[in-house]
């Protein structure tokens, strides 16, 4: 076993070296003077180590720290709202009875197929329309209510038995108690799962504030890495690539410090 | 790229939910807080695309300059050159980069799935270009890729071939695939983890007791259970690949020339740069109805061949 288990290992390993190689380069990159981004061959550790490009991204004239507040803002009250939106809808589409319940359901199932991109046109008028353009809120508010979410929670719930809400109903709990109280908890790992999707997605989105924010004053974290290009599209390798880094420490945080959960998560809403 | 997954929604249950007690508007209640923001922010830009699409409307003409033109819209797509040049690129990028990307994460899943020293990290390692935002990862490849100096071409020179990548308009395409199958790899690998731990152990037992090998229990085993999973990979990863988007904006904004500009790409063109909204949103729902009847045919197609065998 030992053996073969080696010797499965070296190639995998050297491909997943392979794979690394360009976050290797990202980080060696933030860390060296521009004029050695490109040298030939490839120089992999930095001489000097130049931590000026981090110390520049983080409180020069474009940095990046207020993007990086926008983000948490963003992703905070997207991650808060899409979880009490979608825990209650979840529950009484699993739980509840009331007229036209599965025909609703259907209607989310089906508006839950439609591209994003289909929607930016009138999303972007709309958006004009209601003041909401070039602000947050255009990012924050479709994200508060999501289709996906509910389906999540409601395939949660549906498998929860029905008893403790009847138990607890003849006990003259309210329907919002028997919610609360008894459904609620149980949905903690769920709801968990769901919360690092959508803190993902919400901070890796790029296509809509591409769209909905013009105003580099109200840029995210992935637009404002932009901000180190220039006119001619000539990019500043360091600082670029110093932003890049500090845009991925987040995620890589929540995926370290959560990795059983996040792939748990990953393969149910992909799978399950 | 994580949109993507959202948009097929796996095996629903219909079934109703057993032992609740009917009451009335308290479940609508409870519903009400989604429902209101669903249709504020999907239903009525969905419908709206709908009419949009009927409609002759330059943004700079304001509100009012919206006419009706039936379905002029969609006579034009039909004889517009750019839209079926970028039907085109975008059938080559789904037809060679999903099948790359799902084989891939096939072979990959597989390996980790056996005893590996650090089999935890090299699971991260490859998944690890999943979770990183894409303005990231375009401009390291980007770099990467410069023709001149990129670290891609240094290597290459080696074997004496130096493509021009995001500068050729022969090269940008291919760059763009390379970049979604190290993309995609390690999510489909992962997706195939977590399938292959449900794999029939008993059924494995009986084959090594038959001695069978190992060709002979991938072919019989283990590639039927996969089955469901390849299915669902394969119709999400061309939902995703045909939307593709991202990485062309940040990148190549549809050059060198056009020889980038796929479908979605086409129609944030003809939207956000022409301000055509009309005509965008009939592009828009033309590709929507196509990829919605690709993804059911692979579906159709697969679904045949699970139950024949």
């Amino acid at each position: 076993m030992s053996k073969s288990k080696w010797l499965w290992g070296i190639p995998l390993w050297i491909l997943a070296l392979a794979f690394l190689a360009p976050f290797a380069w990202m980080i060696s990159t933030a860390l060296k003077p521009d004029v050695d981004a490109y040298k030939i061959p490839m120089q992999w550790i930095p001489n000097p180590f130049q931590w000026d490009n981090f110390s520049t991204v983080l409180t020069g004239a474009t940095s990046v720290l207020p993007a990086f507040g926008r983000s948490v803002f963003v992703a905070v009250l997207r991650v808060a709202g899409e979880l009490t939106t979608a825990t209650m809808a979840g529950y009484a589409f699993a739980r509840m009875s009331f007229k036209g319940r599965d025909k609703l359901f259907l209607l989310y199932l089906a508006t839950a197929i439609i591209p994003a991109q289909l929607l930016l046109v009138p999303r972007f008028i709309y958006f004009q329309k209601l003041g909401l353009y070039d602000t947050l809120w255009a990012l924050i508010l479709p994200g508060m209510f999501t289709v996906l979410g509910t389906f999540l929670m409601r395939q949660f719930f549906i498998s929860q038995p029905a008893e403790f809400a009847e138990a607890a109903r003849m006990d003259g709990a309210n329907e919002w108690r028997v919610f609360t109280r008894i459904y609620l908890p149980l949905a903690t790992p769920v709801m968990s799962a769901l919360g690092i999707l959508a803190f993902v997605w919400s901070w890796n989105d790029y296509e809509t504030p591409l769209v909905l924010i013009s105003n580099p004053d109200r840029y995210t974290l992935p637009l404002s890495l932009t901000n180190f290009v220039d006119e001619q599209g000539q990019i500043a390798p360091g600082l670029t690539m110093a932003a890049s880094v500090i845009s991925i420490v987040p995620v890589l945080i929540v995926f370290v410090v959560l990795q059983r959960r996040f792939i748990a998560a990953m393969t149910h809403t992909g799978i399950k | 790229m994580a949109t993507a997954t959202v948009a097929a929604a796996p095996a629903v249950r219909t079934e109703k939910a057993p032992g609740i007690k009917p009451r009335g508007w308290i479940g609508f209640l409870f519903i009400a807080p989604n429902l209101l923001g669903v249709i504020a922010f999907t239903l009525i830009p969905l419908i709206s695309v709908v009419v949009l699409a009927f409609t002759d409307w330059n943004l700079v003409s304001g509100l009012g300059g919206i006419t009706f033109n039936g379905i002029d819209n969609f006579v034009a797509i039909a004889r517009d050159p750019g839209f079926w040049h970028a039907i085109g690129l975008t059938l080559v990028y789904v037809v060679v980069s999903v099948p790359l990307t799902v084989v891939g994460g096939l072979a990959l899943g597989i390996a980790l799935n056996r005893p590996l020293p650090g089999r935890a990290v090299l699971r991260a390692i490859f998944f690890l270009p999943y979770i990183v935002n894409v303005v990231a990862i375009g401009m390291t490849w980007l770099m990467l890729m410069n023709p001149r100096a990129g670290l891609v071409n240094q290597v290459l020179d080696a074997f004496g071939i130096q493509p021009g990548w995001f500068a050729s308009s022969h090269w940008a395409l291919p760059a763009l695939i390379v970049m979604a199958i190290w993309g995609g790899v390690g999510y489909c690998s992962l997706i195939y983890l977590s399938a292959l731990q449900d794999a029939p152990r008993q059924l494995y037992e009986a084959a090594d007791i038959d001695g069978a090998s190992v060709w002979a229990k991938f072919r019989v085993i283990t590639w039927p259970s996969l089955l469901p999973t390849t299915i669902f990979l394969l119709v999400t990863l061309i939902i995703g690949a045909s939307q593709g988007f991202g990485l062309i904006a940040l990148i190549t904004a549809g050059g060198p020339g056009d020889s980038t500009t796929t479908i979605s790409y086409y129609m944030y063109q003809t939207g956000f740069q022409f301000y055509r909204f009309g005509y965008a949103s009939a592009i828009g729902l033309v590709t929507f109805v196509g990829v919605l009847v690709l993804t059911l045919l692979t579906w159709r197609a697969q679904r045949g061949r699970a139950l024949n065998e």
